[in-house]
Formats: structure tokens, sequence, C-alpha cells
């Protein structure tokens, strides 16, 4: 539970940080919930960590006319109490509140837990059903992914070497769209088995939309769009969610087989957008 | 001099009283192991094996010798003239591997320490150790005990292929006959799984020697400071009067830390040969790995009983699985399941028989209830079992068979004597605080409406305050000192070793009352061989039990030399002392303990034969054990598209006897439900085939944490033990052992209804999913339904 040797750098400025970051060998450091466990195990030896947490101006949660913007050094539980996100993205905060446990919350953030990209962390589930966008940075500029895009597979993202999360998007929901985030927590880590967010709008009896993501099933986090057609198409609940683990590889381990973890996919998706209707009135 | 004061009348004992150590526990202030700090301290890394089982070839420490800031390396072949790490239990015909505190040749377990590296500071330490090359020849594991009995299996020790380590076997009245005249015999195979301990301190030890004087002082985080003391002393060979051991603060130890460590005589070791202070501190992935689990039986049991419910024998196979060495009490953890399998119920003949198996794993030993737990399980779980064969009320059967409240002390076939008990009122108690009959019929329109609702009885028994000496592997008594300074305040020196039970104000309570003096009065003292008199420690519920009434004892000889020197100041020959005051009963007038204390120590005139000074120390040897017991009730729900358990009602009644403190007892009985639960629900230390530890970290065993844990609704019956002066028996570990069947025997009531018959734990949400998706598209009759048939 000691760490291998390595060097410390607390950039007081996002350019400083990422001067520091620029030649892709050091590692950043945000809300260290995941980092520091592996540093400690020796299961992760960076050479260099840069602690982004004396930049200033990294963690807000801003309402702007494209969507509301989630600084990446805002903590689980900014998120999780925000009033501005429970009134206008409640899918979020509602996720942040299932995440770990109190202290956890407290001190991981939402940039961090992206940029580390656990295939059963669950804000993915979330900012895939909120066709979010985040905000990358690097010594050479600045450019901006869709989620879906950002996430590539297990524990690896679109980050190049040296570019660091700055901002997470999300969409401002609309009256009528109910949300539901609905998660099976593994007993000893608290991460997803499974976790399934859903959006759905409904105008006039009639499914306007429907958004799905999942987490915990599969080697990453992935829309569940074959749900979203059926559910948008028949109003079928459980038709929908069985359609959840479709072409999905599934995963296996200690805490939930495959098979018992597909099952839940579907357990929770429908439990999902069950609620997600109801809230929609 | 003699006043006229207000006597102290209100009494301590009884009163839901704050605990004194918890204002240094909640502010951050108290001293662990790991707050000690000394000039020159060098830090300990262990360097641990990777496999399972594996010869040794070769070990190079240049490389890590080189290391900057590393002072030494020590393999086993350093450390050969340091003794075995001791096995305290014995038992005929018991193999005990030679259990070396570094390993030389081969390596018996993931986590085997094989080498040590000191150095200034632990992340050097921890450098070096990655520098250590051990070359090793991987050979076959064995890490589960019903495998390593087959034939072929590999040999965890090669000197025995059989890897048994003993066999024991116990008999009591005609079980042969008892079993060929049953009109109905049940059988069922039921497992008690490995369990991590997880104390939220992990072990550690700081070790200190001084050539010029050879003395060694050793602080561990342990239970038992003394008994630690004697045995590491006969390990490294020093004067045991030159050997201190200090347990600071000790986060937690559920038997754990009742033990003696490879680690403990390791770091004096390298004390005495670096001839500086040395800290080890273990991480919590060497705690899971290399301190003792506990549990790990594979049990057979055949019930037998008359149509009617009485039950006439009962017949067990027991499979304890080892692991690799006998830690201090390994042996005899299971020989406590089996003194304890009769329960509460009037069994006359009984028969088992232990298999102790060595497997590829660390040691098992005493964790919390140690035995009993696997005990109570096993005849909980036959309880319910021969209810449902019989079609009866798993509360009816158990009140027909319960040992008659004037049947004690009852003699069982196990050979114990029960002390004293009512337990028909605690499971009464419990059935009525649930409205048990409403509750049935709860159940039966729940389980119309498709929901899977369970209601689970546990009448459990325990056998603690360990105990008379004849009857344990070390000195079963305890001791106590009572000093009373010249001030007239109150100092206490325990033999136990509290670590968390709270006896700092239990003990204060007892004195504070005895002498008539405030509960600030009184300090009480602990786990420090240099201040403390020999004492046992603290473990199998026997703190306040036993310690409880050798401090009783030294303060009743204390009060009679405090009436005989009342006597002197008050020139009386009838004066009591009462309320903190001698008083004289002809003139009223009186003196207080402080002005009685200061003329024992001034002694210008002494009472005729007694001599100065006010301190008694008694060393109190138990006449037998003390046998709490009591009833659990757990209402469950399955969710019968996840598998998912809510626990929607848990009630504990439980009679430990007299209370001292309600608010400690409490305490206790969540703790130990929640221990009790976590092994039902949640816990398994789980190896792979090659014996890798694959729950080898927090993220992967789960423990319970709060919002996993229901409301706990505690009551309690009292009935007083007559073996002790105090009425006490022990609570420490009544809830885990009344827990874990409570909350079984509730989730297979909510699943009867598809054939389910028996499950073993922990009952993860995954196993009873498959067990509803099979049964629910089964068309089998129940009889011959999952884990196990009967006859």
């Amino acid at each position: 539970m000691i760490p291998q040797e390595f060097e410390y750098s607390a950039p007081a400025t996002l350019q400083e940080a990422l001067t520091l970051l620029a030649d892709g060998n050091a590692k950043a450091l945000a809300g260290g919930m995941s980092l520091i466990p592996m540093m400690k195990l020796r299961l992760a030896a960076p050479e260099h960590v840069v602690d982004l947490n004396r930049v200033p101006g990294l963690a807000y949660i801003r309402q702007s006319p494209d969507g509301i913007h989630i600084g990446a050094l805002t903590t689980h539980y900014q998120v999780e109490s925000s009033t501005v996100l429970r009134s206008q993205c409640p899918l979020l905060a509602e996720t942040a509140s299932h995440i770990g446990d109190v202290q956890v919350r407290n001190m991981g953030t939402i940039g961090g837990s992206v940029a580390h990209c656990d295939p059963a962390a669950d804000y993915p589930a979330a900012l895939l059903a909120l066709e979010a966008r985040v905000r990358l940075a690097s010594a050479g500029g600045e450019r901006t992914l869709a989620f879906q895009d950002f996430l590539v597979d297990t524990f690896t993202t679109a980050l190049d070497p040296g570019e660091i999360v700055t901002e997470i998007i999300v969409p401002a929901e609309s009256r009528g769209v109910g949300v539901s985030y609905q998660k099976m927590h593994q007993p000893a880590s608290g991460f997803a088995i499974v976790g399934a967010a859903a959006r759905v709008e409904r105008a006039n009896g009639f499914i306007r939309f429907v958004r799905v993501g999942i987490t915990g099933l599969g080697p990453k986090a992935y829309r569940a769009a074959g749900v979203e057609a059926i559910l948008q198409s028949t109003g079928d609940v459980e038709k929908a969610a069985a359609a959840v683990d479709k072409g999905v590889d599934a995963a296996s381990d200690l805490s939930a087989s495959a098979d018992y973890r597909r099952h839940m996919a579907r357990v929770y998706t429908a439990r999902a957008l069950k609620q997600a209707l109801a809230r929609t009135s | 001099m003699p006043t006229t004061t207000i006597t102290k009348t209100e009494t301590l004992v009884g009163q839901r009283i704050r605990r004194k150590e918890d204002p240094r526990l909640i502010t951050g202030t108290a001293t662990y192991v790991d707050d000690i700090k000394m000039p020159g301290m060098h830090h300990a890394c262990i360097l641990r094996s990777p496999h399972a089982a594996a010869r040794i070839k070769s070990i190079n420490v240049a490389a890590a010798l080189a290391h900057p800031g590393v002072v030494a390396v020590f393999t086993g072949a350093d450390v050969e003239a340091v003794g075995p790490v001791p096995c305290g239990a014995s038992l005929p015909g018991l193999r005990v591997p030679p259990h070396a505190i570094l390993a030389k040749d081969r390596v018996y377990f993931v986590g085997h320490p094989v080498a040590v590296a000191v150095a200034t500071d632990r992340y050097i330490a921890a450098d070096a150790v990655d520098l250590i090359e051990v070359e090793y020849e991987p050979t076959q594991a064995v890490a589960d005990p019903e495998k390593a009995l087959e034939s072929g299996a590999p040999a965890v020790h090669p000197e025995w292929p059989d890897n048994i380590a003993f066999t024991f076997h116990q008999e009591g009245g005609e079980p042969e006959k008892a079993f060929a005249g049953a009109e109905v015999v049940v059988k069922q195979r039921i497992t008690s799984q490995r369990l991590i301990p997880t104390a939220m301190e992990t072990r550690g030890v700081v070790a200190d020697y001084h050539n010029a004087e050879k003395n060694l002082t050793l602080y561990s985080s342990t239970q038992i400071p003394h008994l630690l003391r004697t045995l590491v002393a006969q390990m490294l060979g020093i004067a045991e009067n030159r050997f201190r051991v200090i347990t600071p603060e000790v986060g937690g130890g559920f038997g754990s830390k009742l033990n003696v460590y490879a680690e403990e005589a390791l770091m004096g070791f390298v004390s005495m040969r670096i001839g500086k202070p040395v800290k080890w501190i273990e991480s919590r992935r060497e705690n899971f790995q290399c301190t003792i689990h506990g549990r790990g039986h594979v049990d057979y049991y055949e019930i037998a009983a008359k149509r009617d419910g009485t039950v006439l024998g009962l017949r067990l196979k027991l499979i304890q699985d080892l692991g690799a060495y006998h830690q201090l009490l390994t042996p005899a953890i299971p020989t406590l399941s089996v003194l304890m399998m009769p329960g509460l119920y009037k069994f006359r003949n009984i028969s088992a028989d232990i298999v102790g198996v060595f497997t590829n794993c660390v040691p098992t030993d005493a964790y919390r209830g140690a035995g009993r737990p696997e005990a109570t399980h096993g005849i909980e779980r036959m309880m319910d079992l021969l209810a449902a064969e019989l079609k009866m009320d798993p509360a009816e059967l158990r009140l027909i068979n319960f040992i008659g409240m004037d049947e004690f002390p009852y003699a069982t076939a196990t050979g114990l004597s029960y002390d004293s008990g009512n337990y028909a009122e605690p499971l009464k108690k419990a059935l009525d605080t649930v409205e048990y009959h409403k509750l049935r019929d709860e159940q039966k329109k729940a389980k119309e409406a498709g929901r899977l609702m369970g209601v689970g009885i546990s009448t459990y028994g325990e056998i603690c305050a360990f105990g008379p000496s004849p009857a344990t592997p070390a000195g079963g008594w305890e001791s106590a000192t009572v000093k009373i300074e010249p001030s007239g305040k109150v100092t206490v020196m325990t033999g136990i070793s509290p670590h968390g039970q709270g006896e700092e104000t239990t003990f204060a309570q007892i004195a504070a009352d005895e002498l008539g003096v405030t509960l600030d009065d009184v300090i009480v003292l602990h786990g420090d061989t240099a201040i403390v008199q020999y004492g046992i420690g603290t473990f199998g519920s026997r703190g306040t039990a036993v310690g409880g009434p050798a401090l009783y004892y030294a303060l009743q000889e204390l009060k009679k030399k405090i009436v005989k020197f009342g006597e002197v100041l008050l020139e009386s020959e009838d004066v009591t002392f009462s309320g903190g005051q001698c008083i004289c009963n002809r003139s009223g007038k009186s003196v207080s303990l402080a002005q009685v204390a200061g003329a024992t120590y001034r002694a210008m005139k002494l009472p005729p034969n007694t001599e100065p000074g006010l301190v008694a120390t008694h060393f109190w040897e138990p006449p037998n054990f003390a046998f709490p017991f009591g009833a659990h009730i757990a209402v469950t729900e399955v969710d019968r598209d996840t598998g998912q358990v809510t626990i929607l009602r848990y009630v504990a009644v439980d009679d430990c006897g007299n209370i001292i403190n309600p608010l400690l007892v409490d305490g206790q009985v969540h703790g130990g439900v929640v221990q009790g639960l976590g092994q039902a629900l949640y816990e398994q230390a789980v190896y792979d085939d090659n014996g890798q530890l694959i729950t080898g970290e927090l993220m992967d065993y789960a423990i319970p944490k709060a919002t996993m844990v229901p409301w706990l609704e505690s009551a309690h019956t009292v009935t007083p033990s007559p073996v002790n002066p105090l009425g006490v028996k022990g609570v420490g570990e009544a809830g885990t052992i009344g827990a874990s069947p409570a909350i079984v025997n509730s989730v297979v009531d909510a699943l009867s209804d598809l054939g389910v018959r028996h499950i073993d734990m922990p009952l993860t949400s995954e196993k009873l999913w498959h067990l509803i998706q099979n049964k629910a598209t089964s068309h089998q009759p129940p009889a011959t339904s999952h884990e196990g048939g009967r006859a």
C-alpha cells in the first residue's frame, strides 16, 4: 500500500498544468479516487503526477444557452446537490447520488471519473442518455467531442497524450422529459453491476424520444439504440428492455456472471424506463 | 476529623453511560501502533509469496541491500534460531507443521512471509521488497478442504499426503440407538464459509530493543499482551522480565488479534539485530492474505426425531478448513462447535466427528463467535428443516424441545453444564414483538400476491466467559488490581485487554459503585505488561464475565481494609462502609474514603494485623463457563426479479445475564448482528483452484455498510448467571451467533413455496435469482430439491 516514487507538481494555472502534461509522461490527478488506490497497490506507477486541484476555475456548474456546463473538477457531491442540475438536468444529479459513498462523492470529480473510464462507472450511462459533450484541452488547444465518441473502450478514451477533460456539457431538459437512473450496486465496491439511465419525452400520448445509456454490462458504457427504437415504436417497456443486451459482450466476474448481468440489465432497464415514463406526467 | 456528609446512593451499574474511552477516539487523539514514532525508528516491509505452493529455489537480496536507505534484509536462513509460531491447542495425534517466522525452502499459502526489508523509511522498505529476487518452483496447490481430502490431492505438507491434521470424535448417550429408533431423520450438508475478520485497524508492530539493558519493548495491536509476551519471549529466547508488551489503542480484533503472529517475533528479531526501533504496519491486502480467517466449515448434519417433533439425536461430520498452518488456536475452534452442537435443545444422544484439513490457504482461527456461530447455524438450520419435514411451526418445534427452566444446571450430551436459562422467554418476547400470528397471516397474503416474504427464527445458545482453566488452552482465570491513592482516587488495573468493548467504562461503573465514588474518580488501565499484573486477555466474551469478578473480589478485599481503618479513625467497632463513607453506626459520624485512604498511607495508627496502603490484587478462577442465549427473528423479502434480499424487520431478544451498561450492550448486539448479517448475505473469502485469494481487497470482499443494515430492534430478558458474583454472562459474540441462522431461515422460508429447503451462505442475489429461475420453471417435488436430500 505504498506507491513507488514519483514527481509531484501542483500547478496554479491551467496553462501551466497543460505544459507539465504536454510530454505525455505525466498523469493528471483530480479527486484521486481511482488513481491513488492504483498507485498504492503499485498497479499504476506514473513518473510524474500533476495535481489539478490548485488550478482555479475548474469546478463550476453554469447555465448557458447551449446547455449546462460542468467544470471537470466539480465533485460528485456538487453534481448531486446542485439546484441547477436537480431542476434542469435531474438525470445527472440522480446518477451522481448513486456513486460510491459519501466520502467518494466528496472527493471524486466528474472530469476524473469520465477520464478514468471505468466500465462500471455510473456517469457514462447518464451522459450517453443525455447526449452530452465533453471539452478537452491540451497545450496545443481545445476541442469538443460528443461523449459517445469520447468513450473508446475499457479504461480507454479519446484523450490524446497530454490532454485533459476540462468540461462536460449536458442539455437543460425541456418539460415533459422524464428521467431515471436505476442501478444494481456491487455490494463490496459500490460500482454498478448494471446501471441503466433513461430519458423519455412524451407528448400527446406519444413517445417523442427515448434515450437509454447502460453501464456495467459490457466492456464500456453504450447507448442502447435497440431499446430506444422498440420503445418508441411499440411503447412496450418489457419488449424494449429485453433488447438491452443484444450484441453486447457481457462482463463476468466474482460479483455477477455474464448471464445474471444480462438479466439484470433487462430488469434495471425496464425499471428505469417505467420510472422515466411515470415522471413524464 | 470525622464529619457528616451525604452518602452517594444511586448506582452506576445498570445505567446507560457513555464510554469514557470515546472522547479520545472521537477527537482523533488516541494512539494506535501506527501513531508511535521513536527517534531512530526504522521501517520494515515484508516480501510475501505470490504462490500458494512452491519450492523456493533461490533468494537474491543483493539489489535490495544496495538500495540507498536499506539497512538490512533478512530471509528464512537468518531467522533459524527463532522458535516456531506457537500453536496453543493440543488434541490427541495432532500433526503440527513446523511454522517458521519466515519461509525457508517452501511456501504454503499466498502471502506466506519470505523475507523482510528494513529501511530508514517505509517507502524505501517497500521499494526494497520489490528488488528482492526469489526464484520459485510452483507446485500444485489445493484450496478446498473437501478436495484436499480426495485421494491424489496435492499434499499441502509433503510429509502428510492425506492432508489430515487431526480427527476428533465425541459421543454422548446412544446415538446409534436414537437414530435406529427415530420416526424421522433429516440430513443436510451445511457450509459456513471462510470469512475475513476485517478489523478496521490492521495489525501493526513496533519493536524497540536496548542492547545495554537487554530490554525489548513490543507495541502490538493484540488482544492478549501477557500471553504474547510469554510466547514471543520463548520464540526469541529472551527473559520475560526484560520484555514489555504494550497494546496501545486497538482498532478492532474480533478474534483476529487473539494470536501470536510471525511478524510480532520478526520485528523483535529485527530490532535486536539492527539495534534500532522498527515499525511494521500491515496493509489491508496483507490483512486479507495473512491475518487469520474465520469459519471454513463443511458440515454434514443428521437429526433424528419423533413425529411429534421431539428431538432424539444429532450427528455431525465436520470438515474444518485449517489452512496451511496452525495459528494459536486453529485446531481448537471446531471443537467448540461440537460442544455447542445441541444448542438449547434436549438432545440426549449426539455423535460428532471432526476432520481437520490442511489447505494452501491462510490459517483459520477464532473469529467473533469462534465455532459457536457455525454450531448455531447448523442446529438452527436443522430445526427448521425438521419443522418443514414435520409441517410444524418452527417456533412451536423449538418450544417443545427447549431445556426447561427448572432443569439447570443442565448437563449436556457434549459434557457441558449449562449454568442457567429460561429459553422460552426470549423467544416468546420476540414472537410477541413481531406479532407472530399476524405476521404469518401477512406472509400468507404476500405469498398469494406473488411476493417472496419469509420469517426466520433463530434461538441460539452460546458458551462464553472462557473459562475454567482446565478447559482452556491457557489459564482461564483473570486478574485485577485496585489501587486507591492517598487522595482517594481509584486506579484499576485489569488483566483483560479491551479493544472496543468499553471496560474502561463498565469496570469504572463497578468500582465506583462498590467504593461510593464518581465515575471520574476511577481510571482503568490495561494492556501494558509493565504496569498490569499478568492477565489472560479479551476474547470469547470473557472480559466482564471473568475480568469483572476479579475486579469485584479485589474491591471486596479493599472494602474490608477500609472498614478496619475507618474503625481506627472513628474509634468505633461498629463501622459500615457505604456510599463512599465509613460511618459509625452509633455516633453517626463518618469519614470519607479519601480520609481513610490518606490514613492508610500516612500509617500513624494501624489496625491490628493490618499493613499500610490500600492496594489489592485478585486472581479469579471461574468455576464454569457462562451460557448466554436469545431469540432473533428476521423478516425478509426476496426480489423475484433480482434475487436481492430486503430485511423488513429484525428483532433480537438477548439474555446475557445482568447488564452493567445497556448502551454498550446495545452496541455489542448491533455490531454482532451486522457481522452475522455480513456472513449471511455478503461475505466470503474466495480462493481459486490455485490458492489465489480472489477477494483480496475491500473492493471485492463485501462487508456490510451502514446503508446495507436494517433497523435493529433489540430487547433483553435477564437470567443472571450463578457462576460469578456479578451475574453477568457475556454479550460480545451473541449478535453474530444469532443473526446468520435467523436471516437464512427467513430467506429459505421466503423461497419455500418454490421447493427450496436449504441455501448455503452467503445468500448473494445471483444465487437466489438462479434458485428462483430454476424453481419457477421446474416441476420437481420439493423433497428432491436444491442442495441435499433427506433420509
